[in-house]
C-alpha cells in the first residue's frame, strides 16, 4: 500500500478529487481537480507546484565522489562545475540503460544525484574501492516542482535577495529556509522554466504553504501527475518504463535500450574518461531504433472517425498504452506516450522506431481505434521537443 | 508609383484578418487595412486602466474553427485557449446552481432544485451534440441559393438535403424546432427549474433583439453551442491576454504568409471602373489600386458606404438598408482591487474561473427585455460575467483582477436622452445588481469601463453596435445573409467581395466568413 510523502498533509487536503497514484510507492496526487486541464494551463501559462518527493536521491561526498559519478554516468562529469547541473542516463556493462536522472555539483567533493529507481546498490558497486561516502536521502530530502512561466516571480518574491534572474538552466543555488539549507535548482519535467527546490522533509510543508500563499496571486496550481505527463511529452521528455526499458528490467534483450536509442546519444560523451558502458557503446554507436516525436494528421483521424459518424475522440489525458506504428503497412516500431497537446492543438506522440524510419520528415501511420475497430492515421516524424517555449531555458527578462 | 496588390482587406477583425491570411497563403499579395491603430475589431484586447487588461468587446473563445487553427498554424502564432468550464447561477435567495466539469457534482447540484432536471441535463447535452454535430456541417460550407437553378447550387442543395436526411427523425425534429422556437419554450419542454431554463435561455438572447420567450431565440441557442475546442462541442475557452491574442496570432500568421498590415488606415471608398472594384481611396485621400477589393465590415459601410448605392441594384440597397444592425448589449468592464466575493458562495475557488451568469428567472430576463421593448436599458440586467484574471493571471497584476460584464438590453435607440448621458447610469444599474450577488464589489471597483451599442459603433464602426454586425435572425441566416442573392460573400461589382460576420455563418470568432469568403474568391480566380 503506498504510504504517505512528507508533503501529504497539504496535497490530500487540497486532492479533492481524491484521485491517488502510485509513484515508487508514494501516494502521489493524479489530479488535484475534476479538471487536469486546468492545472496543465497553470503550468503553461503560470505556475504549477508538484510533490516530487518520490524521486529517489543520493548525496555523493568524499574526494573520489567525482570519479564515482563520472564512472557512473555517460556524460563527463569533470566538466561540471560547482553550482552546475547535468542530466545524463546510465548504463550497465553493455551499453543498455538503467535508468536516468540529474546531477547536482553542490560542492567541491559533494554531488546529489536523483533516480526514477532505487539505485544505492549500483552506485555502491560502481563505487567499489573509492573514498565516497554515499547516502540514500530519498526519505529525508522533500522535492517541490514549481514549474511554469511565473515560477520565477512566485519564488522572488519568497526569496527576494537570491539572484533568481541570473540563475540559469541547469544551475542550482543554495540558500537557507526557516534556518535549514534549501537547494534550489532550475530544473523540471515540464519543458517550461521552472524550478526544483530540495531540503528536510519537515520542513517541506512550511515551504508548500508558502509558494502557494504567493503563488495565489499568480494563478499557482497544485499539479497532479495526470498533467505532468502531458507537459513533459510536449517536452519530448521520456520516462522509464513507458518510452524505454530499464535494462535491469527487461525480459529479454530487444526490450533493453543504448543511449542512442532514446533520443539520449547527445548525453554520451564518447571521450571521457572510462565509464560503465563505454567499450559497448563504442561498438553499437549506430543505433537500430530510435526515439522520435510522431505528429499525427489530424485531417486524417477526422477522415476515419467520420465514417462512423463521429468527431476524433482522443483522451483529455495522455495515453501509455503502446500502440504499433508503421510504414506502408509494414510494422517499424510503437508509439509509447500520446497525447493532444491542448496548447499545440496536434495530436503527437514519442514513438521507437526502426532507425531507417526515424529521418524528421518521414511520414508513417499509427494505430488508432475507431469504434473497437483498428484503423490507421498518417504521422510525420519529427525532433522532439514539439514544445520549446524561450522562457525554458532563457534568462530573466529584465 | 504606389504598389499594386492583388487583393485589400478592409477591416482587420478576425474575419478580415482570416481572408487575408488565406489569400496570402494561396501566393496573392495582400494588404489589410485597419481604422484603428490597433487590430482585431471586436476581437481586441486594451490596456484602458494601467496594468489591466480588458477584452474589451468579445471575451470568449468558442466558435473558432479547429481547420482555420490548423490550416492557419495559429497555435504558433500565439493562440492558447485557456479552458473556461464552469457557470454558476447565482440566486437572490442565497441559493445557486454550479454546473462544472465533474457531470456528478454538476448532478447533484442540479438535483436540489429538481431530479427530473438533473436527468434531463444529461439528455438535453446529449440532444444539443447531435444538434452541433447537424450544424457544423453547415458552417463549413457556402450556403447554396435554393432560388437558383445553377447545376452547381442545386447540387450543393441536394448535398445539404442527404446531409439533413442523414440526421434522423429525431434530430430533425430537434432542428426544426431550434430554428423556430423561443430559446424558454425549447427549455421547458426538457426543465422544470426556472433559474436553470433562464440560464440556458440567455444563450438564445446574447447579442439579440429578443427576448427568451421570443420565437427565433432557440436558434441564437443553437448558435452558441455550436462551439467546438479540440473535437468537443459546446466548449468555450479564453484566450491568453484576451480575446485580442486572437487577432494578434491571424495578424501574425498572415504577416507570416506575406500579408502586409497596416494601421491607423481608414477606407474613405472602394475605387471601381466599369463595374469592377480597382482599389479603395483612404481617408487620407491615398489611393491603393488592387485586383480585388474585401470589405469585412457590415453591409450597411460595405454597400452604403464604402460604394455608391446608385451603382448597385435597387433591391439589393432596400435589402442591405432592411438589414437589422439593431445592437441591443452593453459591456462592461471592472479593474478591481481583490477578488470578488458572491455571497452564495463566498471565497475564491472553481467557481470564479468560469462564468457567472445573473439569469435568476426567465421572468427577470423577460423582464429586462420589456424594458429595451420600450427604449430603455434593463434596470436590472441579464449579465454575463466572467474574470479573465482568474483564467490568465497576466491579464492583471498579482492578486487583482478584471471583470468582464457582458450586458443585456442596452437597445440602441434610448427613448429618453442619449447614451452619451445615460451610460454612466447604465453603469450604476449594472454595478448595483452585481452587487446583490457581490456584497463586496463596489470597495473593489479601482476603475469601470462602460460601452453602450453607442460605443461599438463609434470605436469599431460596425453599425448599430450589434454584436454579430447583424441580428441572427432566421430571415437573416444562410442564403439571407446579408441580402438575398449576395449570400455568397460577391458582390454586384466585379471584384469587390464581403467577408464580415453579417455573412454566412455569422457572428462570434468563428473565422468561419473569413475562411469560406476566401475559398470563394480563389475559386473566382481560378475559374
Amino acid at each position: 500500500m503506498p504510504i504517505p510523502s512528507p508533503l501529504h498533509s497539504r496535497t490530500a487536503a487540497l486532492c479533492h478529487t481524491h484521485e491517488w497514484r502510485d509513484w515508487s510507492g508514494y501516494l502521489a496526487a493524479g489530479t488535484y481537480q475534476t479538471s487536469h486541464e486546468v492545472e496543465y494551463f497553470a503550468v503553461r501559462n503560470a505556475a504549477g507546484l508538484l510533490d516530487a518527493s518520490p524521486l529517489y536521491k543520493y548525496e555523493l561526498r568524499g574526494p573520489d565522489a567525482g570519479r564515482l559519478v563520472n564512472r557512473l554516468l555517460t556524460r563527463d562529469v569533470s566538466k561540471c562545475k560547482i553550482g552546475q547541473m547535468l542530466y545524463s542516463p546510465w548504463c550497465d556493462e553493455d551499453g543498455y540503460v538503467i535508468d536516468d536522472g540529474t546531477l547536482g555539483r553542490l560542492g567541491k567533493d559533494h554531488y546529489r544525484l536523483t533516480a526514477a529507481d532505487p539505485s544505492l546498490r549500483w552506485l555502491q558497486d560502481v563505487g567499489y574501492g573509492l573514498d565516497v561516502d554515499l547516502r540514500d536521502v530519498s526519505t529525508e530530502l522533500a522535492a517541490l516542482a514549481l514549474q511554469g512561466p511565473n515560477s520565477r516571480a512566485v519564488l522572488q518574491e519568497i526569496f527576494p535577495n537570491l539572484p533568481l534572474n541570473s540563475l540559469r538552466y541547469y544551475w542550482l543555488l543554495q540558500t537557507e529556509f526557516e534556518g535549514s539549507p534549501l537547494t534550489i535548482t532550475r530544473t523540471g519535467y515540464t519543458g517550461d522554466l521552472g524550478y526544483e527546490l530540495w531540503l528536510p522533509a519537515e520542513l517541506a510543508p512550511k515551504l508548500w504553504d508558502r509558494l502557494m500563499e504567493t503563488g495565489s496571486r499568480y494563478g499557482l496550481h497544485p499539479l497532479g501527475l495526470a498533467a505532468l505527463d502531458m507537459l513533459r511529452i510536449e517536452a519530448g521528455l521520456i520516462l522509464i518504463e513507458v518510452d524505454y526499458t530499464s535494462s535491469l528490467h527487461a525480459h529479454i534483450p530487444a526490450q533493453k535500450s543504448t543511449p542512442y536509442e532514446i533520443g539520449l546519444g547527445w548525453a554520451v560523451t564518447e571521450g571521457k574518461a572510462d565509464f560503465i558502458g563505454q567499450r559497448a557503446l563504442r561498438a553499437h554507436k549506430q543505433p537500430v531504433k530510435q526515439l522520435v516525436g510522431l505528429k499525427v494528421s489530424w485531417p486524417e483521424m477526422e477522415r476515419e472517425f467520420s465514417k462512423v459518424g463521429l468527431p476524433p475522440q482522443v483522451a483529455g489525458r495522455s495515453s501509455r498504452i503502446p500502440v504499433p506504428v508503421y510504414a506502408k503497412g509494414r510494422h517499424v516500431g510503437q508509439a509509447t506516450s500520446l497525447v493532444f497537446s491542448p496548447i499545440l492543438k496536434t495530436y503527437i506522440a514519442l514513438a521507437t522506431v526502426d532507425s531507417a524510419y526515424a529521418q524528421p520528415g518521414t511520414t508513417l501511420d499509427v494505430e488508432i481505434t475507431v469504434e473497437y475497430v483498428r484503423s490507421q492515421a498518417g504521422a510525420q516524424v519529427i525532433k522532439p521537443p514539439f514544445y520549446n517555449p524561450p522562457q525554458k531555458k532563457g534568462v530573466a527578462d529584465g | 508609383m504606389a504598389k499594386r496588390y492583388d487583393a485589400i482587406i478592409i477591416g482587420g477583425g478576425h474575419n478580415g484578418l482570416t481572408t487575408a491570411a488565406y489569400l496570402a497563403r494561396a501566393g496573392l499579395s495582400v494588404l489589410l487595412l485597419e481604422q484603428r491603430s490597433l487590430l482585431g475589431g471586436a476581437t481586441v484586447s486594451e490596456e484602458i486602466y494601467p496594468g489591466f487588461k480588458y477584452s474589451v468587446f468579445s471575451y470568449v473563445v468558442s466558435l473558432l474553427r479547429p481547420e482555420i487553427i490548423r490550416d492557419l498554424q495559429l497555435p504558433k502564432h500565439g493562440l492558447t485557449i485557456l479552458p473556461l468550464e464552469s457557470t454558476i447561477t447565482p440566486l437572490p435567495d442565497g441559493r445557486y446552481i454550479y454546473r462544472g466539469p465533474d457531470s456528478h457534482e454538476t448532478f447533484r447540484n442540479i438535483s436540489k432544485f429538481s431530479p427530473r432536471d438533473a436527468e434531463a441535463y444529461r439528455e438535453y447535452g446529449q440532444a444539443m451534440y447531435q444538434m452541433a454535430k447537424a450544424v457544423k456541417y453547415i458552417l463549413g460550407i457556402r450556403p447554396p441559393d435554393p432560388t437558383s437553378f445553377h447545376p452547381r447550387e442545386l447540387l450543393a442543395l441536394l448535398k445539404l438535403g442527404q446531409h439533413f436526411l442523414g440526421l434522423g427523425e429525431e434530430n430533425i425534429y430537434t432542428l426544426v424546432k431550434l430554428m423556430t422556437m423561443s430559446s424558454a419554450d425549447f427549455l421547458e419542454e426538457w426543465f422544470e427549474t426556472d433559474p436553470l431554463i433562464a440560464t440556458l435561455s440567455a444563450s438564445g438572447i446574447i447579442g439579440t433583439f429578443l427576448g427568451p420567450r421570443s420565437p427565433g431565440s432557440a436558434y441564437v441557442l443553437l448558435h452558441h453551442y455550436m462551439g467546438e475546442i479540440d473535437g468537443v462541442f459546446r466548449a468555450w475557452g479564453f484566450q491568453k491576454g484576451g480575446t485580442g491574442g486572437v487577432a494578434e496570432a491571424l495578424a501574425s500568421s498572415a504577416r507570416s504568409l506575406g500579408a502586409e498590415v497596416r494601421t491607423d488606415a481608414p477606407v474613405a471608398a472602394v475605387l471601381n471602373r466599369n463595374g469592377r472594384a480597382t482599389g479603395v481611396v483612404l481617408q487620407s485621400g491615398e489611393e491603393i489600386e488592387a485586383g480585388l477589393v474585401v470589405s469585412s465590415l457590415d453591409p450597411k459601410l460595405t454597400f452604403l458606404k464604402l460604394v455608391d448605392p446608385e451603382q448597385l441594384p435597387g433591391d439589393l440597397v432596400t435589402a442591405v438598408r432592411n438589414f437589422d444592425t439593431y445592437g441591443s448589449s452593453g459591456k462592461v468592464n471592472l479593474a478591481l482591487d481583490g477578488v470578488p466575493d458572491l455571497s452564495c458562495l463566498p471565497g475564491n475557488g472553481p467557481h470564479l474561473r468560469g462564468a457567472i451568469s445573473i439569469s435568476p428567472s426567465v421572468d427577470y430576463i423577460e423582464r429586462a427585455y420589456d424594458d429595451a421593448k420600450y427604449g430603455r436599458f434593463s434596470r436590472r440586467p441579464y449579465i454575463d460575467i466572467i474574470l479573465p484574471s482568474m483564467i490568465d493571471p497576466g491579464m492583471a497584476p498579482p492578486g487583482k483582477h478584471v471583470m468582464s460584464c457582458f450586458v443585456q438590453y442596452a437597445p440602441y435607440d434610448l427613448a429618453e436622452g442619449t447614451w452619451d448621458d445615460q451610460r454612466e447610469a447604465f453603469g450604476d444599474a449594472v454595478v448595483d445588481t452585481l452587487s446583490e450577488y457581490i456584497p463586496n464589489l463596489k470597495q473593489l471597483i479601482l476603475h469601470r469601463q462602460v460601452l453602450s451599442p453607442w460605443d461599438i459603433e463609434r470605436t469599431i464602426g460596425m453599425t448599430g453596435g450589434n454584436i454579430f454586425q447583424g441580428e441572427l435572425s432566421l430571415s437573416q441566416l444562410l442564403f439571407l445573409r446579408p441580402a438575398p442573392g449576395y449570400a455568397q460573400y460577391r458582390t454586384p461589382i466585379q471584384g469587390y467581395y464581403q467577408c464580415g460576420s453579417a455573412t454566412h455563418p455569422g457572428g462570434g470568432i468563428s473565422g468561419a466568413p473569413g475562411q469560406l469568403a476566401a475559398f470563394e474568391i480563389l475559386k473566382d480566380l481560378r475559374k
